[in-house]
């Protein structure tokens, strides 16, 4: 079986208490392009942000594999539009991996840069200030940025927001490349189309993991419905979770991290139905 | 050109104590200014002043314990500007309190402090002297103080400066691929109390922010980049010590308002001339381009 990349063990993540994923357990296998579908609220971002490290587990873990270089583009990048950097400066960001905070910007990777650019069809555009980008452009940018940062892990959360038809198939053919060369990526999606085309593998969630495997089997009409019926809004009445519950419901399936079967749906949908 | 020379050139020739503020005023310039260009930057230009006013009980108990003298005051504010700096940064990241807020409330407390404090010994003029400062009167420790303040400013802009602007940039980014964030902004906030400090025996608690952001915000008028923008606003900086001393000098006007409000003339000037200025981006061009 292939070596996984990130291991989610009972992972709960959350924020006051609330889990916005529940008992999360799985990996992600090195090298394979996972679609992380879901409604809003249904913990996608917060999964990514558990995966960085920026949000920290409420219960269980999650490990990325040592030396992992990981690149992550946020959903709600706070990214100040307004501060005076050329497209080249926002795309040498992503230099830093590989020359921290005092190493030279050398000859090569100047070219990095710009065959970045050019690979995200910004190729002329590297003294333009940032604020005369258009938001397609600066997507572009981004993923340009991802590309110097030559990670073996990438996140994007969703990238295609606001992002018309022909700049998506770009960056479609970008993460299609991307995956040829050998890295893992997990791409926060909302077009299912899009995933049911281009991605071999979906995680759909509606807080707990309703479906992990074969992007289609996992995003099969049965299953959607499923996930469209658990409710987003807190309950502030919630039972507390009693941990030692899910550990005996889930040791037989993290051990074989994800197949192509639906992923623990039924214990967990009966286990909600009590909160 | 007589006139000229003895204009512009010949105070500062003639008289000590008018080297001693041109130098002093330069060094300040140096330092201050990239720090200001940041601190707009990075929104926190009043920033800068809830600042300006926390270091003043610092400086207060000094006097008040020392009398007036540079080193005891100065450490003070020191130590007031870093606690309330380190209190503010704090609250806002533990509370939901944004970090405008905590500042504000913490700069209040420490300056009705301070004015306290001043008030238990000193006289108006003492006062007065602590809010506006004198540059006229630079001694060498002062000397010394500026200059070493300009010396750790400028290696350590040096040393962060990749850090400071993908923090200002993308702070998410940098989250994603380094823990400096968070230091380097308490570095940066050091930053703006040394140089904070360093200004105000030159030109008082209340102006030394003065010459720290009003060149920052003139230079944002002219470039895009933060390279150029950093030199620009010191130059911008050296430039109105300069046209302040001689005014000052010759209209006998007080120095710290004469070098503040030359700085404001060349603010209002960028506002109106500059390339990204009203003028050019406001007025409508006859023809445009077709792509």
């Amino acid at each position: 079986m292939p070596e996984a990349s990130i291991e989610f063990r009972d992972l709960t993540l959350g924020y006051n208490s609330h889990p916005a994923i529940h008992h999360l357990n799985g990996a992600v296998a090195k090298g394979s392009l996972t679609a992380v579908v879901g409604s809003n609220g249904s913990g996608k971002s917060t999964l990514m942000k558990g995966i960085v490290g920026m949000l920290k587990p409420m219960a269980g873990s999650v490990t990325v594999a040592q030396g992992t270089r990981l690149a992550y583009l946020p959903q709600q990048s706070e990214l100040d539009r307004s501060f005076p950097a050329r497209v080249v400066d926002l795309v040498s960001l992503g230099l830093w991996p590989r020359r921290g905070l005092l190493g030279r910007y050398r000859a090569e990777d100047r070219q990095a840069v710009s065959d970045a650019l050019s690979a995200v069809g910004l190729g002329g555009f590297e003294k333009r200030p940032i604020d005369t980008l258009s938001g397609g452009q600066l997507q572009r940018a981004l993923f340009a940025r991802v590309l110097v940062q030559d990670a073996d892990l990438i996140l994007l959360d969703e990238p295609f927001n606001a992002i018309d038809a022909r700049t998506v198939a770009d960056l479609v053919m970008l993460i299609t490349r991307w995956h040829g060369e050998g890295r893992t990526i997990m791409v926060v999606v909302h077009a299912l189309d899009l995933v049911r085309r281009h991605f071999p593998e979906a995680l759909l969630l509606a807080r707990r993991p309703v479906a992990w495997g074969d992007a289609r089997k996992a995003l099969s009409a049965e299953n959607l419905l499923r996930a469209r019926q658990f409710h987003e809004a807190w309950d502030e009445d919630a039972p507390w979770c009693a941990p030692e519950d899910h550990h005996h419901d889930h040791d037989g399936h993290h051990d074989h991290a994800h197949g192509s079967h639906a992923y623990g749906a039924t214990a967990d949908a009966d286990r909600r139905g009590a909160a | 050109m007589l006139a000229l020379y003895d204009y512009l050139i010949a105070p500062f020739v003639e008289f000590a104590f008018m080297q001693r503020a041109l130098a002093g005023a330069l060094m300040l310039s140096v330092s201050a200014c990239p720090v200001g260009v940041f601190l707009m930057l990075r929104r926190m230009s009043l920033t800068g002043d809830a600042m300006a006013h926390a270091i003043l009980p610092g400086a207060a108990a000094g006097f008040l314990l020392y009398g007036l003298q540079i080193v005891p005051m100065t450490l003070g504010g020191l130590i007031a500007g870093v606690i309330v700096a380190l209190g503010a940064g704090t609250v806002s990241r533990l509370t939901v309190q944004k970090e405008d807020a905590s500042m504000a409330a913490f700069y209040l407390i420490s300056l009705a402090l301070g004015v306290l404090i001043v008030s238990l010994r000193g006289s108006n003029v003492d006062l007065m002297h602590v809010l506006f400062g004198t540059v006229l009167a630079l001694n060498n420790e002062a000397l010394t103080l500026i200059g070493g303040i300009a010396v750790v400013t400028l290696a350590a802009l040096a040393i962060f400066w990749r850090a400071l602007v993908a923090e200002c940039l993308d702070p998410l980014f940098l989250r994603s691929v380094s823990r400096l964030g968070p230091p380097v902004h308490f570095i940066f906030l050091g930053l703006v109390v040394l140089n904070l400090v360093g200004g105000f025996q030159a030109l008082g608690t209340l102006l030394s922010v003065g010459l720290m952001m009003l060149p920052a915000a003139a230079a944002r008028f002219w470039t895009s980049r933060v390279g150029p923008m950093c030199v620009l606003a010191i130059a911008i900086g050296a430039v109105s010590c300069i046209s302040g001393l001689l005014l000052s000098y010759h209209a006998s006007l007080p120095s710290g308002p004469a070098i503040i409000l030359s700085a404001g003339v060349i603010y209002m000037v960028s506002i109106l001339a500059g390339t990204r200025g009203v003028l050019a981006t406001r007025v409508r061009h006859a023809s445009h381009r077709t792509a």
